[in-house]
């Protein structure tokens, strides 16, 4: 399959691409990995008529903690998530997540930012950055701003970002002591997206009760959305296994799925609650609780 | 039409060609290039019989421009053999019947050399999951899990008795 006409630069600084969109307007699209930009091009379902390649701008790339926060480069590819010391230690939510996005081969291309911004209900990092309450960094002509995560997705496919703006950075606020996360997902077949998926992170007091809850949804709706009325449920509640059952009960009204070849809407529902109990009980068992 | 020109190194010789914006790598390296030993199989990011090596990462030759690899160093299966002798992991595949009708093992020995390059000694589980990416429908994995762990095997041995 090949892709409709259009015309494609590299530039070699975020202030030249973003001259790029600005000249080009809705005609421009932004290339980061472009695993899911490219087979949307290939079969025709999108066209554009200039793309705008991230991929040779220096200084996108990178996960360091710094100030409070987990900075993460909106050009980092997954496969760096995947292998990052960092990560894995201290964002186990995060591993979870990279780990089921497609396979290994395309997560060497994809990268983090561009799973945002292309804003597929379906993808996986939208439902962690909300459970993780990330913040956006944009870059446009008239310089930086930060979006909050739950501002940041408008619908299917669209986000807060104004076209002449690329996401450059995500920033995580670092989590206190006894915090952990867990990203569960259920998919048809490996490396498929999600029927559902749900992630969780909570952190637990000095007693081991549930200071904050924050559970982040995956294709149940529009938008990535959060599971607000089980966060709020959980708050101050022990970790037993029946507060855990109310919040997965919670969490799936908070699901409006439509019906399509992979499940009903019923079924998929109940998959939120289980998947919600689940992930609870995980990301509790990763904050030192019980 | 917009084109650009652009050098990219595949299998060790460097190349100068004028490509089109959306021409994608797997039809440079095929149509172009002549090289018809990575193949094309679903054309929709998912089965990995297209596989090379960027710059030593394996990708999917159809999800990626030729454009994008402008100064890019691409390996095919073309670039394993030395001399007519086989790489290991060539031989591996052949040793151990790690193929049926072949469509995929270009794709897979592609995957498979960069894993060995990052993890000389991989389990049975890294092995599965670094192929996770490579799809096969005749052999059911078991021997091509086997190929993988000759060539680690063989790749261990003291280098003067390798390709002998």
């Amino acid at each position: 399959m090949i892709p409709a006409r259009f015309d494609y630069e590299a530039p070699a600084t975020l202030d030249e691409a973003i001259g790029l969109l600005q000249r080009h307007g809705d005609q421009a699209k932004v290339l980061s990995g472009g695993q899911s930009l490219l087979p949307l091009l290939k079969l025709r379902l999108s066209s554009v008529g200039m793309l705008v390649d991230l991929g040779h701008i220096p200084g996108l790339s990178y996960i360091e903690e710094e100030g409070g926060f987990l900075r993460i480069g909106g050009a980092t590819r997954e496969c760096e998530l995947e292998r990052s010391e960092l990560i894995r230690t201290r964002y186990p939510l995060l591993t979870d997540t990279t780990l089921v996005i497609a396979d290994p081969l395309v997560r060497n291309r994809a990268t983090v930012g561009g799973n945002l911004a292309h804003a597929d209900p379906a993808n996986d990092h939208p439902a962690t950055m909300l459970a993780l309450g990330a913040e956006i960094v944009a870059r446009g002509p008239k310089g930086k701003r930060t979006i909050p995560i739950d501002q940041f997705f408008r619908g299917p496919f669209e986000t807060a970002l104004e076209p002449d703006e690329i996401l450059i950075e995500i920033r995580i606020p670092t989590p206190p002591a006894r915090s952990g996360g867990s990203y569960l997902k259920l998919e048809r077949k490996v490396g498929d997206y999600a029927t559902v998926a749900v992630a969780a992170q909570v952190m637990l007091d000095a007693g081991g009760s549930i200071q904050a809850a924050r559970i982040g949804l995956t294709s149940v709706a529009e938008t990535p959305v959060r599971a607000e009325k089980a966060e709020a449920f959980l708050r101050g509640k022990r970790t037993a296994a029946n507060i855990l059952a109310e919040a997965g009960r919670l969490a799936a009204e908070a699901a409006s799925p439509t019906a399509d070849w992979k499940g009903s809407v019923e079924y998929k529902r109940d998959m939120v609650r289980v998947l919600t109990t689940r992930a609870l009980a995980k990301a509790i068992e990763r904050a030192g609780g019980k | 039409m917009a084109t650009h020109e652009i050098t990219v190194t595949v299998n060790g010789t460097p190349h100068r060609a004028e490509v089109e914006s959306r021409l994608l790598l797997v039809h440079f390296i095929r149509d172009e290039l002549r090289l018809t030993g990575t193949h094309i199989g679903c054309d929709t990011t998912h089965c990995g019989a297209c596989t090379v090596l960027l710059d030593g990462e394996p990708v999917k030759s159809c999800t990626l421009l030729a454009v994008q690899a402008d100064g890019g160093s691409i390996t095919t299966v073309e670039g394993l053999a030395r001399d007519g002798t086989l790489h290991p992991i060539q031989e591996g595949f052949w040793q151990e019947h790690g193929l049926q009708c072949g469509y995929c093992t270009p794709g897979m020995m592609m995957t498979s050399h960069a894993l060995l390059q990052r993890n000389p000694q991989p389990s049975e589980e890294e092995i599965r999951r670094a192929i996770s990416g490579n799809l096969c429908r005749c052999t059911g994995y078991v021997n091509i899990v086997k190929a993988v762990q000759y060539a680690a095997e063989k790749m261990a041995q003291p280098v003067t008795t390798q390709g002998l």
